[in-house]
């Protein structure tokens, strides 16, 4: 796996540096040192009493090692992070196609829900009768989420996708520890995301690849060959990761349940099928759902995420503490293994955010906008024989990512929760189709799902390889497309739009790719070798980095920069 | 739909130029008898005036840290954040950016990566610190898996007084890979003994300081036992604004020291989302799990950052990976990054210092308070009291009361009767004198009806 593709990892040949002008600036475009270089240790942004004098309650430990840290005033703090964050390539900025990310944007509705002070300035263990609007809330999204998903119970409390698979793959082993069996493989894709065979081996099972057929997608019966007696479970991406759904699925599901495994979906390509069809339909036991993708949670430049799972009847006795339990009236919280579920609050405060009055389309003289009474939900009162694997992570999961991704579903309802994953699609099939003459797909022309998957057989012979021709999309503006993944493709191009792209933005991003294509094909190079021109950096030497790791600013390398 | 751009025309000509008919086609690939007919059992969508109104509702139906005097801590505090720094998380091009796999359009989140290790390293005194993990408790099991890498050894030992979650959480992780963890009990008093369960056995002893119940200690004594029989020390804590005031665990022999940053730069949020703290020697290096920045040129020979040996990681290494994380916290290290740069050296120490006077205060009047016993001879910001009676009723009469008075311990530890007395009390600079009085006032009246 490793780079066996010939990915460039050093930029070639170090072009003399030659700014244009004294400062090393260019314009908007200005350097910044570290704030080890512009912040002083006597300096300080935030103007702090001084306690009286009292009698330190220390001990022998008051600290003698150095600190060392700068400080800058607020206008100084200011400015460096605003001129850092000049250098990045957000959503808001433009198109931003990385496959498997699923960077659709982030709603600022949602970031003034998350600072409401009854959500983002409660304490995690003040008393539940002080907070029983936020645990109404987890329960509420809990509820969506299992209604999306078409599954039994939602164990919330994972902070990030990879920590609900681990969530969701520890509910299968304790399950079958409950039947007092012990397995030791997974059966994994070979497209799998790497967190995949990562989180399984954690676990100590054995993972075993599936190759793909030539469609790309998983068969049947290369599944059927590998089932045993001593394979715990498949991890399956559906969507998978080269944009195809899995048209075996309902045979893969039975398969894995008369060999006495379970089945867990990797849920990181939700967003093409929210509203259209339920995992749970397919025969999923476990699947993680990124909140940060498909329901629109900030990336953050890389977290935080969320990674709620939602997990059959069959591991719903599994769920992970703390949760929520709901009857016909009150909702209640598990924080600990064997005793009672804690009444928080009356059940009516969580449906009233889903029945509140006005309706987006403003029919809200009709039921249209209000939920019926739903009944209570059996299976959260998983009590009865609940063996619950313990304890993910402290407290209560990721609220503030709660708050949002509610607010997200709140503000799209059924109906447009749909609707944007039809324009997912829609939009990654426009994108392919408009492509597909000048870029080689690597399963043939066929319709795709959310993302629309190239190789690099088309740039054969050109000298450019894929990253270079992504290079060259930041050149044009772009934010390029997921590279190299899935590691099964040669030189991938994994494109994925979203559905927050108008068709003029898509028309423009066509275009440029176009333009781009046809000079790849027509030798020129240097076009794409010496991309990007216009970033705030030229390409950067990986190898250097790797080789002699500078990790951290230390006091000795200033000293040592000063002598030089 | 206030997010969705396209047109009904736009749909139309789009699948007009796929050349299908209908978007059911697109779906062709989805077992028929599996697609939705119809709307699921959830309600349309809403305006965002109506969002905001009912969830308005239900924030309402929560009593913010900050409306009332407030006290509780045990792994999440109360402090004041600056207004530039949610101001600048807000950016555009921080908020909607992703892990910096371009680097070239990244410098902004990896030059602030860069930053925050280089923090990190100095605040706990070690080498090498990385990206960051979720949170403290994540960051505590993975600092275990690690020690267990290194030592080729199963068992780790986990000291009476780390925080509850924490031990649980390792302990979650422990019993589904077949590790093996020996969790002393509570010491509330603040003396323990661990000496006696280390041996060769062994691969790490976890240890927090300041201790769940407050309690300093100095490490240096543990971690030459932890080292003489080739097992790590990892050293934990759970208010990161005390490495302000009190001995780094880098420089009290610790091998790893992981914790929670919540305190500079986040919200409470109800418990998340945080960041997680994570350091070591830069000979374990290899072993670490989590994304690393990296200094390095680009190709005009100018500094430049981006993520490095990444073959510890799992998206190249696959089942042979670290640790299986991907998405970190990228925003709460930013919110961390920036605050601990407002503070600098000077306002950090006096931050600290100010805590710990609050706490000392606060600790003075509540053992005033007729039956109360402070438990501590030490501590930073954060002490434990024995009240007469069950503590989590003198928690529930003081909230009726309008004081959020600390955790009783019996929260985290409910099946250990011995401990259902204790109350775990924060004191930060968030906290004024007339809430101390508040407090030891309430107090009074719950302990004396």
């Amino acid at each position: 796996m490793l780079n066996r593709q010939g990915r460039p990892t050093t930029p070639g040949e170090t072009v003399a540096s030659a700014p244009d002008t004294f400062s090393g600036n260019r314009a908007l475009a200005i350097e910044e040192g570290l704030i080890f270089e512009i912040g002083r240790v006597d300096t300080t942004g935030v103007d702090i009493e001084e306690p009286p004098s009292f009698a330190a309650r220390l001990g022998k430990l008051a600290r003698r090692a150095p600190l060392g840290l700068p400080g800058l005033s607020e206008p100084e703090t200011m400015r460096h992070y605003v001129r850092l964050s000049q250098k990045n390539y957000g959503i808001d900025t433009g198109l931003f196609p990385l496959g498997s990310c699923t960077m659709k944007h982030n709603p600022r509705l949602n970031e003034g829900m998350a600072r409401l002070p009854g959500f983002g300035d409660i304490h995690p263990l003040q008393p539940l009768s002080t907070v029983p609007g936020a645990v109404a809330l987890i329960a509420e999204l809990a509820r969506w989420l299992r209604e999306l998903t078409g599954m039994a119970v939602v164990a919330m409390t994972p902070k990030a996708g990879a920590h609900g698979e681990l969530c969701g793959m520890m509910a299968i082993k304790a399950a079958l520890a409950a039947r007092r069996e012990h397995r030791s493989v997974v059966l994994v894709p070979e497209s799998a995301h790497g967190t995949n065979p990562a989180t399984a081996a954690l676990l100590g099972y054995r993972v075993v690849s599936v190759p793909a057929r030539a469609d790309g997608t998983v068969d049947a019966e290369e599944i059927r060959k590998r089932l045993s007696s001593d394979v715990a479970a498949i991890m399956l991406t559906n969507p998978n990761t080269c944009g195809l759904f899995e048209r075996d699925v309902v045979a893969i599901a039975e398969a894995v349940h008369a060999a006495g495994a379970y089945f867990y979906a990797d849920g990181a390509n939700f967003n093409a099928i929210v509203g259209k069809v339920r995992p749970g339909d397919l025969g999923v036991d476990a699947m993680h759902i990124n909140l940060h993708k498909t329901f629109s949670t900030p990336h953050g430049g890389g977290g935080p995420g969320a990674g709620p799972v939602a997990l059959s009847a069959a591991l719903a006795p599994f769920l992970p503490l703390p949760y929520t339990i709901v009857d016909a009236h009150s909702i209640g919280y598990v924080e600990h293994a064997g005793r009672p579920a804690q009444p928080v609050a009356d059940r009516s405060m969580a449906s009233s955010l889903s029945a509140a009055q006005a309706d987006r389309s403003g029919d809200a003289g009709s039921a249209g906008g209000v939920a019926p009474p739903a009944a209570p939900q059996a299976a959260d009162r998983a009590d009865a024989g609940a063996k619950p694997l313990g304890r993910m992570c402290a407290f209560h999961g990721q609220m503030g990512m709660y708050v949002r991704a509610l607010a997200y579903m709140l503000s799209h309802g059924s109906d447009g929760m749909r609707q944007a994953s039809e324009d997912a699609v829609l939009n990654a099939n426009y994108v392919r189709n408009s492509l597909a003459d000048l870029m080689s797909a690597p399963f043939g022309d066929q319709l795709c799902m959310h993302e629309a998957l190239f190789d690099d057989h088309w740039l054969e012979g050109t000298g450019i390889t894929t990253l270079d021709f992504a290079k060259a999309m930041i050149d044009e503006g772009y934010h390029p497309m997921t590279i190299y993944f899935p590691l099964v493709v040669h030189g991938a191009m994994l494109i994925e739009p979203t559905e927050s792209e108008s068709k003029e933005s898509l028309d423009r991003f066509i275009a440029s790719l176009r333009k781009l294509a046809a000079a790849a094909r027509g030798g020129e190079v240097a076009r794409f070798r010496e991309a990007p021109r216009y970033a705030p950096r030229r390409r950067l030497d990986e190898t250097k980095a790797a080789r002699e790791p500078r990790l951290r600013w230390t006091a000795a390398q200033e000293r040592q920069q000063a002598a030089e | 739909m206030r997010y969705l751009p396209l047109t009904d025309a736009d749909r139309k000509a789009m699948l007009g130029k796929i050349g299908v008919t209908n978007t059911d086609a697109l779906f062709a690939t989805v077992p028929k008898d599996k697609l939705l007919g119809g709307l699921l059992d959830l309600p349309k969508g809403k305006s965002e005036l109506a969002v905001e109104r009912s969830m308005g509702r239900l924030a309402a139906q929560n009593t913010p840290a900050g409306s009332v005097p407030f006290f509780v801590g045990a792994g999440a505090y109360k402090h004041h954040l600056p207004a530039s720094v949610d101001h600048l998380i807000q950016r555009s091009e921080f908020l909607t950016s992703y892990t910096p796999y371009q680097p070239e359009i990244a410098q902004g989140t990896l030059q602030y990566l860069f930053e925050f290790q280089s923090q990190v390293g100095q605040l706990t005194h070690m080498e090498v610190a990385n990206a960051s993990m979720y949170d403290g408790s994540t960051a505590a099991a993975e600092a275990v898996l690690m020690a267990h890498r290194l030592s080729k050894r199963r068992r780790a030992v986990l000291a009476g007084n780390l925080h509850p979650h924490y031990r649980e959480t390792i302990a979650t992780v422990s019993s589904m890979s077949g590790d093996e963890i020996l969790a002393a009990p509570p010491a509330p008093a603040g003396s323990e003994e661990l000496a006696h369960l280390i041996d060769n056995t062994v691969s790490c002893v976890v240890v927090q300081t300041p201790d769940f119940y407050g309690h300093l200690h100095d490490l240096n004594a543990l971690a030459e036992r932890a080292h003489a029989v080739g097992a790590l020390l990892i050293a934990v804590f759970t208010e990161v604004v005390s490495l302000g005031a009190i001995e780094p665990p880098g420089a009290m022999g610790a091998d790893i020291v992981v914790g929670e940053g919540q305190s500079i730069g986040n919200a409470l949020s109800f418990g998340g989302p945080y960041v997680g703290l994570f350091a070591t020697r830069q000979k374990y290096l290899r072993q670490m799990p989590g994304r690393l920045c990296g200094e390095t040129v680009d190709k005009e020979g100018r500094r430049g950052f981006v993520l490095t040996l990444s073959t510890r990681e799992q998206h190249i290494r696959r089942e042979k990976a670290t640790s299986n994380i991907c998405t970190n916290s990228g925003l709460c290290v930013l919110a961390f990054t920036i605050h601990m740069s407002l503070l600098g050296e000077a306002g950090l120490r006096r931050l600290a210092l100010l805590n710990h006077a609050n706490a000392v205060a606060l600790a003075e009047l509540l053992v005033k308070v007729p039956g109360v016993e402070l438990l501590n001879e030490t501590f930073f910001n954060e002490f434990t009291i024995r009240v007469p009676g069950k503590a989590a009723d003198v928690i529930e009469r003081l909230a009726a009361k309008g004081v959020l008075g600390g955790v009783p311990v019996s929260r985290l530890e409910p099946d250990r009767a011995e401990l259902a007395d204790l109350i775990v009390v924060a004191a930060t600079e968030v906290n004024t004198e007339e809430d101390r009085v508040a407090y030891a006032k309430a107090l009074r009246e719950v302990l004396e009806c």
